[in-house]
């Protein structure tokens, strides 16, 4: 069960946007921008409030690529992998960073929910390849020094 | 304040050129999202701190009072140059600008007029002072970017005072709904999304339709890797998709409309807000609009990630709220869009042509560009390329001229290989087709699209097997499933792929490659299901012997493919120093200390990690 301050918050939402099946997908991002993940308990509670089944909330969620019911780091980087920054070499900096944080095979979250990394189609920054994001700052011309000295930066901030 | 009329929006325009004009500097900083990335808030910022200061300390002692402007425009272009600054109206433009220069600027250029040689841009060992002088920027025409770099992208007073909202005028007082279409018709111009659809055709088959609710919805999901043309309108001018938009409503008789923004594109939808916001305080958009008794609300949907929902019926189908997912057509998005009513759906750059059309009028239009493809087109100018950055250039200029003319040529002087354009859903324009023009109906016939206009650049170190598995990876990934032959289709033309990268292909694999491609085409159920075999049959058909090298020879001849490259430790440099031989995961490497190391190919599993720790660059890679 989650605590009171989430149902708060999905109301708080809702009234934004308007008790109305439409409203879905606009209250979810905000609730996952809040919560940096989308709790499935509270899904739940939205569809309901809104007059969608939970099926169909489901089936909207588990669609759209920005939509998590696993909660994400701190820092989400999103490696682009763009026809641009993938000719200009972006997979060694996605390597470098994959290493730097230790991550093993297919794990995206670090275990003290600092960092998430992703890979994005496209940041549309392609004229400073490649380039990756740190939640909304983008980062032009990437090397994997470069990745690996701003996760260091980043991670120094944590004390 | 409110607009109510159209003597309002005159006397708007005369008072908002005044405010400019009261400048004795304006400091123009591109905040595009390229910009951005570079750094470019910092110098708006410093900008902002250093000019106040002056302000203060100059008022005393000068008689002028300088009165400096800071703005925040939308992307002048040159990314690769960025972070760039203007200076306004001596007309310098600065190039590379460090929070560092911001003081030096400020007390030379800003309040003195001097200019600072070391940040501008030298082409040829010339010295380019201002952004006419850089062959990058002289040789467009810019039409929807007119106003993008020019104006602060935030203020809806900057876009009035240059002409802003005059095309609604015209459109609401000296022209009938009918007029408008015609001159939209008569021009010429045809959707810039992709598929290249006359956009006077849609608006008149949407008018004709006896509907209370009608919509008028943008595509601004530009999904495209490689291509930013799009976002950059929405975040350096605003106001001019929007005022198309208006147009386009008061000619097919709707009262509300949407702008779908991609996900990724977070600038664009906070200046896309902002610019609605300003409009509806001014009384632009909302009810009665200038005093013509017409209604137009515009809202704004934020992506959430599907690269499909660039399809018409997946994207309304998100609006609604529901999985974006393509449905069976007809009837077409014109006749049941939106919430299953009448919906003009065009993309931002179509948009963003309507207002000069209406104001300069169809014949000005059709005298730009081709016969078949009027008008001009944006491209942004990606990956092997000396200049980077957004461009625009009538329909019909040719690729090399937007190669080597503007974008300055391959980077470090590589050898040319090959053009993406029209991102997953076009092909490949190789060294023969520099000639042809570019134009909807020329590229089609190369087995490639315009597509929304991403132009990626390739040199000699781009495995083309290599970039038709990328592409191939992006539609199979981003495949919505729906239908058969685009869901499982995708993901067997990729399988084929990946196992001729890894060195497993046997030549047969490229007739089932074919094979395959013929059959997604004929029978997606979509356009993005149907175009997606398009990078393997135009790589196919270019470079079929670099396909014949991965297979027969097990050689990529870019070294790009992993599988096939080969580790060699150079004897000369190696200094037996045993490092390599401890991280080899899989002990391929031997030798004794102080004697040069070999690595056994049979075992090497081509990890890198030997050239990577090799502190005497002895490990090269063939």
């Amino acid at each position: 069960m989650l605590d009171k301050t989430y149902y708060d918050k999905a109301d708080e939402v809702i009234a934004v946007y308007g008790r109305k099946p439409a409203s879905l997908i606009p209250i979810m991002q905000d609730i996952q921008a809040e919560y940096r993940y989308l709790p499935g308990e509270l899904l739940n509670y939205v569809a309901d409030e809104i007059g969608v089944t939970r099926s169909r909330a489901y089936s909207v969620a588990t669609f759209y690529e920005n939509f998590s019911f696993e909660a994400k780091g701190k820092y989400v980087i999103k490696v682009c992998d763009g026809t641009a920054c993938h000719v200009r070499k972006s997979q060694p900096v996605k390597d470098a960073i994959v290493k730097e944080l230790g991550l093993a095979d297919g794990k995206c979250t670090t275990d003290d929910m600092m960092f998430t990394v992703e890979t994005v189609s496209c940041l549309g920054a392609c004229g400073l390849a490649p380039t990756m994001m740190v939640n909304e700052d983008v980062h032009p011309k990437m090397t994997p020094d470069k990745a690996v000295k701003l996760i260091r930066e980043l991670r120094g901030d944590k004390a | 304040m409110s607009i109510t009329s159209k003597d309002d929006l005159l006397k708007k325009q005369i008072e908002a050129q005044e405010e400019i004009n009261s400048y004795t500097c304006r400091i123009l900083v591109c905040s595009g999202t390229g910009c951005v990335a570079s750094g470019s808030q910092k110098i708006y910022d410093e900008m902002c701190r250093l000019c106040e200061g002056i302000d203060g300390v100059e008022v005393s002692m000068q008689k002028d009072v300088p009165h400096i402007g800071t703005i925040k425009t939308g992307c002048q272009g040159l990314c690769e140059l960025g972070p760039l600054v203007r200076i306004e109206p001596q007309h310098l433009q600065y190039v590379h600008v460090q929070v560092e220069d911001c003081k030096e600027i400020v007390e030379k250029t800003v309040l003195k007029g001097e200019p600072i040689d070391r940040l501008f841009y030298k082409h040829d060992e010339e010295v380019c002072r201002q952004p006419e002088d850089i062959p990058f920027l002289n040789q467009q025409t810019r039409i929807v970017l007119e106003h993008c770099g020019n104006i602060d992208a935030e203020s809806i007073d900057e876009y009035i005072a240059v002409g802003g909202f005059q095309a609604v005028l015209k459109a609401f007082f000296e022209m009938t709904p009918e007029e408008v279409i015609e001159e939209i018709t008569k021009s010429g111009i045809r959707g810039r999304g992709g598929a290249g659809f006359p956009m006077g055709k849609k608006w008149s088959q949407v008018a004709r339709i006896e509907s209370d609710v009608k919509y008028v919805v943008c595509n601004g999901d530009e999904g495209d890797p490689g291509a930013f043309m799009d976002g950059s309108v929405m975040e350096g001018d605003p106001y001019k998709l929007m005022e198309g938009m208006i147009i386009a409503a008061y000619a097919v008789g709707a009262h509300d409309g949407y702008i779908y923004v991609r996900a990724e594109y977070p600038l664009s939808v906070a200046r896309l807000k902002k610019a609605i916001a300003q409009a509806e305080e001014y009384g632009l958009l909302g009810d009665n609009i200038l005093g013509s008794g017409i209604d137009f609300h515009l809202h704004i949907n934020r992506g959430a990630g599907a690269f499909v929902c660039g399809e018409g019926s997946a994207l309304t189908a998100s609006i609604e709220g529901k999985r974006g997912m393509p449905r069976v057509k007809p009837p077409r998005t014109v006749e049941k869009g939106l919430w299953e009513k009448p919906t003009v759906l065009n993309n931002v750059e179509t948009y963003a042509n309507v207002a000069r059309i209406i104001l300069d009028g169809a014949d000005w239009y059709r005298s730009i560009g081709t016969e078949g493809s009027t008008g001009t087109k944006t491209f942004s100018l990606t990956g092997a390329i000396e200049n980077t950055g957004l461009i625009e250039v009538p329909m019909g200029t040719t690729l090399r001229h937007i190669i080597y003319d503007i974008g300055g040529g391959i980077k470090k002087g590589a050898a040319f290989k090959a053009v993406q354009i029209g991102g997953p859903s076009g092909g490949c324009l190789v060294e023969k087709h520099l000639d042809e023009p570019l134009d909807f109906d020329s590229v089609k016939k190369f087995n490639a699209i315009i597509g929304s206009g991403g132009l990626v650049v390739m040199d000699e170190n781009t495995c083309m097997v290599d970039v038709a598995k990328f592409f191939m990876g992006f539609t199979q990934r981003e495949s919505c499933g729906k239908c058969g032959p685009c869901r499982i289709g995708t993901k067997r033309m990729l399988e084929l792929l990946q196992k001729i990268t890894e060195g497993r292909g046997e030549l047969k694999d490229l007739d089932k490659l074919e094979e395959t491609a013929k059959f997604i085409q004929s029978r997606s159920l979509c356009g993005l299901g149907k175009s997606a075999p398009l990078p393997v049959i135009s790589t196919l058909q270019n470079f079929r012997d670099e396909y014949e090298e991965h297979i027969v020879e097990g050689k990529c001849r870019a070294h790009v493919c992993e599988a096939m490259k080969i580790y060699e430790i150079d004897p000369d440099r190696c200094k037996g120093c045993t490092k390599c031989a401890r991280n080899c995961p899989v002990g391929a490497i031997t030798g004794e200390k102080k004697e040069p190391h070999k690595i056994d190919q049979t075992k090497c599993i081509k990890c890198g990690t030997c050239m990577e720790n090799c502190t005497f660059e002895a490990i090269s890679v063939k």
